[in-house]
């Protein structure tokens, strides 16, 4: 598939403050593209580059093959959903909409048929002649993705779209948005700070720390092949154990858990010097009763219990390992929830295991 | 009556405020030359020598004019201040509005003796109508920043941008959005203006020509007593359009916010 946005080496200077360095992206057309990061790490920046509401500082940004290089907003094949969602307040929600079909040369009827079209994809058919400033901020949400879309541009831009939005709404938005980014074929490009947000809705998510791509992979890849501990922490929960490989890397030494073949371990790529292992609190698991290791097995006590209604996290002291292990257990009917101080015996497997550098 | 004293305080307070502006309209139509008690009689022939008088008709026209120039200028120069102040980032942004806030708390004839010898000495001009306008336009311009920096901190800014982004040009989405947006601003801070200036006296008092303004004229007039009644008069004309125009420009604030879905944070009125 052909990259519709190329980005290579986008760099953004602010004085002496770098909020991108060096960025090389590809985002292919009709791609639900995530970037994620915590605040500051540069990713609305980007976004706005992408926009023409930056200027870069240095690099180059082609859209559709077309280098973007002063080309302003105005001009470019992109829209953008605003974190403020921007909806103007003194229009209403019809002349919202159609702002952006003022330099249409189709007729009146016409556009306010393509503005009501507009409307009843994001569910707000018959909202037209409200006023912009009564409306919720779903609402405005809504308003400001059927203003976007009207336009039917290459590339959709949200910048934080479902953060003001409370958690029922936004997981309600979620997929809708999956939805309509099916239902259009644009190619979307979402900023978020919420990893869940992204893995949900992502084809691929670009993770990034302070101006840099730390990996690009689909969500998968992302949760189960993180390529650093930073990558890993940022998405989901996991566990490091430090490690010693042998001389001919064929094994590593796990502390607490022992030696296993490293042809086993998943890992992003080739890795030198110092490693950790990463385990994700879900794959492992506390042996009850009759039940038995289908793998491997290994002795440890609860230091920590914490109850989340559908799943229990337990934090396990393993002996050799120096912070206790963090293990999620799903509360099936018949399982008890054990106390701080018991023994527990934790099951794991060394294909869940993640080779990391550092 | 836990709140009895303060009440009491309140209403001596407001009395005292506008207990004498209320003398003005009384002694306006009475009919005597002096201002005292008893009253005479009621009479509107001193609005009729108002109007007579050619030298007052020729000094309230130019009050309007340097009221009307000034507040367009004030208005303009504090609409690039207040978009700059709240949309822009520059270095020393904190300094440079402090500074350009700052003949708001200068004393007035400090502004205008130093004025007079930039103007007069320094420059060499004559003084005229256009001299009092630069003035006024500096000791408004504070006031309409003030005024319109609500309006923009109001704005989201983010909306210039979107319209942006919809296709428009800088200049056209300024146009289309923000301006629409701070217009009931605009429209207040022109109001303001105008008030200041038609009133204004030390400054237009060093720095009128052969055409004095109104309260120039009318401080003149005060050296003859049988004059008194006309002051009263134009007072009175004075101070009904000085309410007219701040109600007025309280409304459009009102109606900017309301326009805007924000709730009320305090105003003039």
């Amino acid at each position: 598939m052909t990259a519709l946005i190329e980005l290579k080496g986008v760099e953004k200077h602010y004085g002496d403050y770098h909020a991108l360095r060096g960025i090389d992206l590809e985002i292919r057309a009709g791609e639900f593209f995530s970037l994620l990061g915590p605040s500051g790490c540069g990713k609305t920046t980007l976004l706005r580059t992408i926009a023409g509401l930056e200027e870069v500082s240095s690099g180059s940004i082609r859209i559709d093959g077309r280098d973007m290089k002063g080309v302003a907003a105005n001009h470019r094949p992109t829209n953008m959903v605003f974190q403020s969602y921007a909806v103007f307040p003194h229009l209403t929600v019809a002349e919202n909409v159609g702002f952006g079909l003022r330099r249409d040369p189709r007729g009146k009827s016409e556009k306010a048929r393509a503005v009501e079209e507009a409307l009843d994809m994001v569910g707000l058919a018959g909202y037209g002649k409200r006023r912009a400033h009564a409306l919720s901020g779903g609402q405005r949400q809504r308003v400001a993705l059927a203003r976007a879309l009207i336009l039917k541009p290459k590339v959709l831009l949200l910048d934080e779209p479902l953060s003001a939005l409370d958690r029922l709404m936004r997981e309600q938005m979620q997929l809708e948005l999956i939805r309509l980014q099916r239902q259009v074929g644009i190619t979307f490009i979402l900023v978020t700070h919420d990893q869940e947000e992204a893995l949900v809705m992502s084809d691929r998510i670009a993770v990034m720390f302070e101006g840099e791509i730390g990996q690009l992979a689909d969500p998968e890849t992302l949760y189960r092949r993180p390529a650093t501990k930073r990558v890993a922490q940022f998405i989901g929960k996991m566990n490091f154990l430090p490690g010693a490989l042998s001389a001919d890397r064929r094994e590593i030494d796990i502390a607490g858990l022992g030696r296993v073949a490293t042809a086993d371990l998943a890992t992003s790529g080739e890795i030198d010097g110092a490693v950790s292992v990463g385990i994700r609190p879900e794959t492992l698991a506390i042996l009850f009763e009759g039940e038995t290791a289908p793998r491997r097995e290994v002795q440890g006590v609860v230091s920590e219990v914490v109850y989340y209604g559908d799943m229990t996290y337990y934090d396990v002291r393993v002996d050799g390992i120096d912070r206790p292990l963090t293990v999620s257990m799903k509360n099936l009917i018949g399982r008890p929830v054990l106390d701080v101080g018991a023994a527990a015996r934790l099951a794991w497997d060394e294909r869940a295991l993640v080779l990391l550098p550092g | 009556m836990r709140g009895a004293p303060l009440r009491v305080y309140a209403i001596l307070y407001l009395l005292f405020l506008y207990a004498p502006i209320t003398l003005l309209p009384l002694f306006a139509f009475n009919d005597a030359t002096i201002i005292a008690f008893p009253l005479s009689g009621f009479t509107t022939h001193w609005f009729t020598d108002l109007v007579a008088n050619a030298a007052l008709r020729q000094a309230v026209g130019n009050s309007l004019f340097i009221a009307a120039m000034t507040a367009i200028f004030a208005t303009l120069l504090g609409l690039c201040a207040a978009r700059a102040g709240a949309m822009a980032r520059f270095p020393g942004k904190g300094g440079i509005i402090g500074f350009v806030m700052l003949p708001l708390v200068l004393p007035e004839i400090i502004v205008a003796v130093s004025l007079l010898i930039v103007l007069r000495q320094v420059l060499g001009l004559n003084l005229n109508n256009w001299t009092v306008i630069s003035a006024h336009v500096l000791i408004c311009t504070p006031f309409s920043i003030a005024i319109l920096n609500g309006a923009f901190q109001n704005l989201d800014p983010s909306i210039e941008e979107a319209a942006m982004d919809l296709g428009e040009s800088r200049f056209s989405a300024f146009r289309l959005v923000t301006l629409p947006l701070v217009m009931p601003g605009i429209i207040s801070s022109m109001l303001i203006a105008f008030t200041i200036s038609l009133d204004e006296f030390i400054i237009a008092f060093f720095l009128t020509g052969a055409n004095p303004t109104m309260p120039v004229y009318i401080w003149g007039l005060l050296r003859f007593p049988a004059q008194l009644p006309v002051v009263m008069a134009l007072g009175t004309i004075l101070v009904a359009l000085s309410v007219t125009l701040l109600i007025i420009a309280e409304l459009f604030r009102r109606r900017g916010l309301a326009r805007a879905g924000i709730k009320d944070t305090g105003g003039f009125l």
